[in-house]
């Protein structure tokens, strides 16, 4: 049976080095298929403008359309270049629950994501997206320092 | 919002009036524009705001109750059996995850909210208690229950209607369902009642939504820092709405749209202070509401004055039936436009229910008006016109004195929070008269510039010089979309009766799915 592994991008190195262990982890599984995933942060409680309403559905594809491109894409890409089995996902929404509800979905094994960058008042208060995921993960989860 | 206009209107004449010698100058040009102005919309102003023949009861106010009463019962009582729908909608509990990124309900109702919350909830409650006694506020909570089905209806239509184009904006609004929806039943004569509308919008969205607020805001700055020239706080006021709807700074309006809910829960959550800390009047202030709901307490006018007060605020509020939510709203992505019509009804309950009724709640108990103590009646001023009040203070300054009786810093916050009010609503109104104006002239870069341009000059106009008449005409302006938009309204209202009995058969059976338990 195919392993599934979500692997959580966050577009900076930290993310890279995620990307790097699940190629690993794949490799050693053998039968894998890695799930390369960027979750575009959103919250349906924000406030906008109603201009910003009536453009949203636009913003939404062109976000979708750059994360794709820039980030999930070459990610797909080196993936597949090593011989291995991967697929991009792009989502909007809080990055724990996001991964999570994936995971769930896709009936993955395993969550690799790395140490988020964030620090200073917001994580101390609201903690990282990291350790939110770790605090209440349906799967396991490896965190990559 | 007329009583406001014209209390706020002779406010800043009063302080104009006591102006420099520069200011003359700008003083004899309002009266010659005041005057060129009343005698062209004189007529059309008195005959919107016109009473029944023998009382002051505007016909308009009743165009919007009757409405209100007819969608209530024709939907069947649809605002008390989908209320719990309709928080579960704004709580995302029916909205697909793989939707997010989407305008959420949430997202729409906020945005709407920002356009209605405001000055009428501050100094429109305090003119109408002042007028009709605390027995107003019965009124204006029904005329508020009865406006939540007139906002389900025409927010429906505006989602089931709107303009999707292919580069995946949208635009809506009564003139897209009256166009669309007539056409649809076969009937003539929607793209006339779309383009009569769509240019009343534009004259209330500069009028009403703009100068008005403006004028407002500055009335409100300088009794607290003292007078000066009010183009100043136009010319800034025009600075920033210009930086937000031409530049695109959006970061300003991110600021406000964030700061103006806050400030209303600040509102709501001082107003409970007061109520918790004259908790043993409460029972008597409901007295006072129910007694003179129905006996008026010897307030001028008796129950008709506080029923016509009452429904009055509420109609001037809450914009129910006006069809300017129906623009806001529209911007939600749903296959089930009537899930919006549910979301849409919250607002009235919103804006008046809760709002308006903290604010008449202080104020009837806060002691600022004057009762008889032999009596228990109000005691009323000279003029037999109005309660007396502690320090002869009405509308805004009537609230501010009332939650200054419990906390004394309270005026600061309030004179913020109505500045606040007012920008929101001018970024609103913006909006909803820039679709009116792509109505009318096309979607296109020049086109929206030239009225974003127009409607920050009508800013400058608005702080700086005090247009009664233009500020009335820019009611009736308002209140004349109402008239084009529920005579629309009765005959796309079985539309919305297909759409509702449709939704409600597939929510009993299962087929509308729940995506939170």
């Amino acid at each position: 049976m195919t392993v599934k592994l979500v692997v959580g991008l966050d577009g900076q190195a930290s993310g890279e080095r995620a990307l790097a262990h699940a190629q690993h982890l794949a490799e050693l599984i053998g039968d894998c298929e890695l799930i390369v995933t960027y979750v575009i942060e959103w919250s349906p409680y924000s406030f906008q403008t109603a201009e910003e309403n009536a453009q949203r559905h636009r913003r939404r594809e062109e976000e979708i359309a750059t994360a794709t491109e820039r980030l999930v894409d070459p990610a797909v890409a080196k993936l597949r270049a090593a011989g291995l089995t991967a697929r991009g996902l792009v989502r909007h929404g809080d990055v724990a629950d996001t991964l999570n509800r994936i995971a769930g979905e896709e009936g993955v094994e395993q969550i690799i994501v790395a140490r988020m960058s964030e620090g200073g008042f917001v994580q101390r208060v609201f903690g990282s997206s990291t350790s939110n995921l770790v605090m209440s993960a349906v799967v396991p989860v490896t965190v990559v320092a | 919002m007329r009583l406001v206009s014209t209390f706020l209107a002779a406010s800043a004449a009063a302080l104009l009036g006591s102006a420099a010698f520069a200011q003359e100058e700008a003083l004899s040009l309002d009266d010659r524009v005041n005057a060129v102005f009343s005698d062209v919309t004189g007529p059309y102003v008195s005959f919107i705001f016109m009473p029944f023949p023998g009382t002051d009861f505007p016909w308009i106010v009743m165009w919007l109750v009757v409405a209100a009463t007819i969608f209530t019962i024709y939907f069947g009582f649809v605002q008390f059996r989908f209320f719990g729908h309709a928080i579960a909608l704004v709580k995302g509990d029916y909205s697909d995850p793989n939707d997010a990124g989407e305008v959420s309900h949430f997202q729409a109702l906020a945005t709407a909210l920002s356009g209605t919350v405001g000055l009428g909830n501050i100094a429109g409650v305090a003119v109408a208690i002042g007028i009709g006694g605390p027995g107003a506020t019965f009124w204006m909570i029904v005329a508020g229950l009865l406006g939540m089905a007139s906002k389900f209806t025409e927010c429906t239509l505006g989602v089931k209607y709107r303009n999707e184009y292919p580069d995946g904006t949208v635009s809506g609004g009564p003139m897209y369902y009256m166009q669309k929806g007539f056409d649809e039943l076969g009937l003539p004569g929607g793209r006339i009642l779309a383009i009569l509308f769509a240019v009343f919008c534009i004259l209330g969205a500069l009028g009403g939504g703009n100068m008005f607020q403006a004028n407002q805001a500055h009335a409100q700055i300088s009794g607290i820092v003292g007078d000066y020239p009010g183009v100043i706080t136009g010319l800034v006021f025009a600075g920033v709405v210009f930086a937000v709807i031409v530049g695109g700074i959006k970061s300003i309006a991110h600021v406000t749209e964030k700061i103006v809910p806050f400030m209303g829960l600040l509102y709501v959550g001082a107003a409970l202070i007061v109520l918790i800390a004259n908790y043993d009047m409460i029972g008597a202030a409901f007295g006072q509401i129910f007694a003179g709901a129905f006996t008026g307490l010897g307030v001028a006018g008796g129950l008709v004055g506080a029923l016509i007060q009452g429904f009055r605020r509420a109609a001037f509020s809450n914009e129910a039936g006006v069809g300017s939510a129906a623009i806001a709203h529209s911007a939600v992505r749903t296959n089930e436009p009537i899930t919006e019509g549910f979301v849409s009804l919250l607002e009235p309950l919103i804006d008046t229910v809760v709002i308006c009724t903290m604010t008449a709640l202080v104020i009837t108990i806060s002691g600022q008006l004057i009762t008889d103590p032999e009596t228990g009646r109000f005691v009323l001023d000279e003029a037999g016109a109005a309660i007396r009040t502690i320090g002869d203070t009405s509308g805004v300054a009537l609230t501010s004195a009332a939650f200054a009786t419990a906390i004394w810093w309270f005026p600061y916050v309030l004179a913020l929070a109505v500045v606040l009010f007012a920008f929101s609503t001018m970024i609103s109104w913006s909006y909803y008269g820039l679709k009116a104006w792509t109505y009318l002239f096309g979607e296109g870069r020049t086109s929206e510039l030239t009225f974003k341009v127009i409607f920050c000059i009508f800013t400058v106009i608005g702080a700086a010089a005090s247009l009664g008449p233009v500020i009335d005409f820019s009611d009736a302006m308002i209140f004349s979309m109402a008239v084009v938009n529920i005579f629309a309204l009765y005959f796309l209202m079985k539309l919305v009766k297909r759409e509702l009995d449709s939704y409600s058969d597939r929510l009993r059976g299962g087929q509308i799915r729940r995506f939170k338990a």
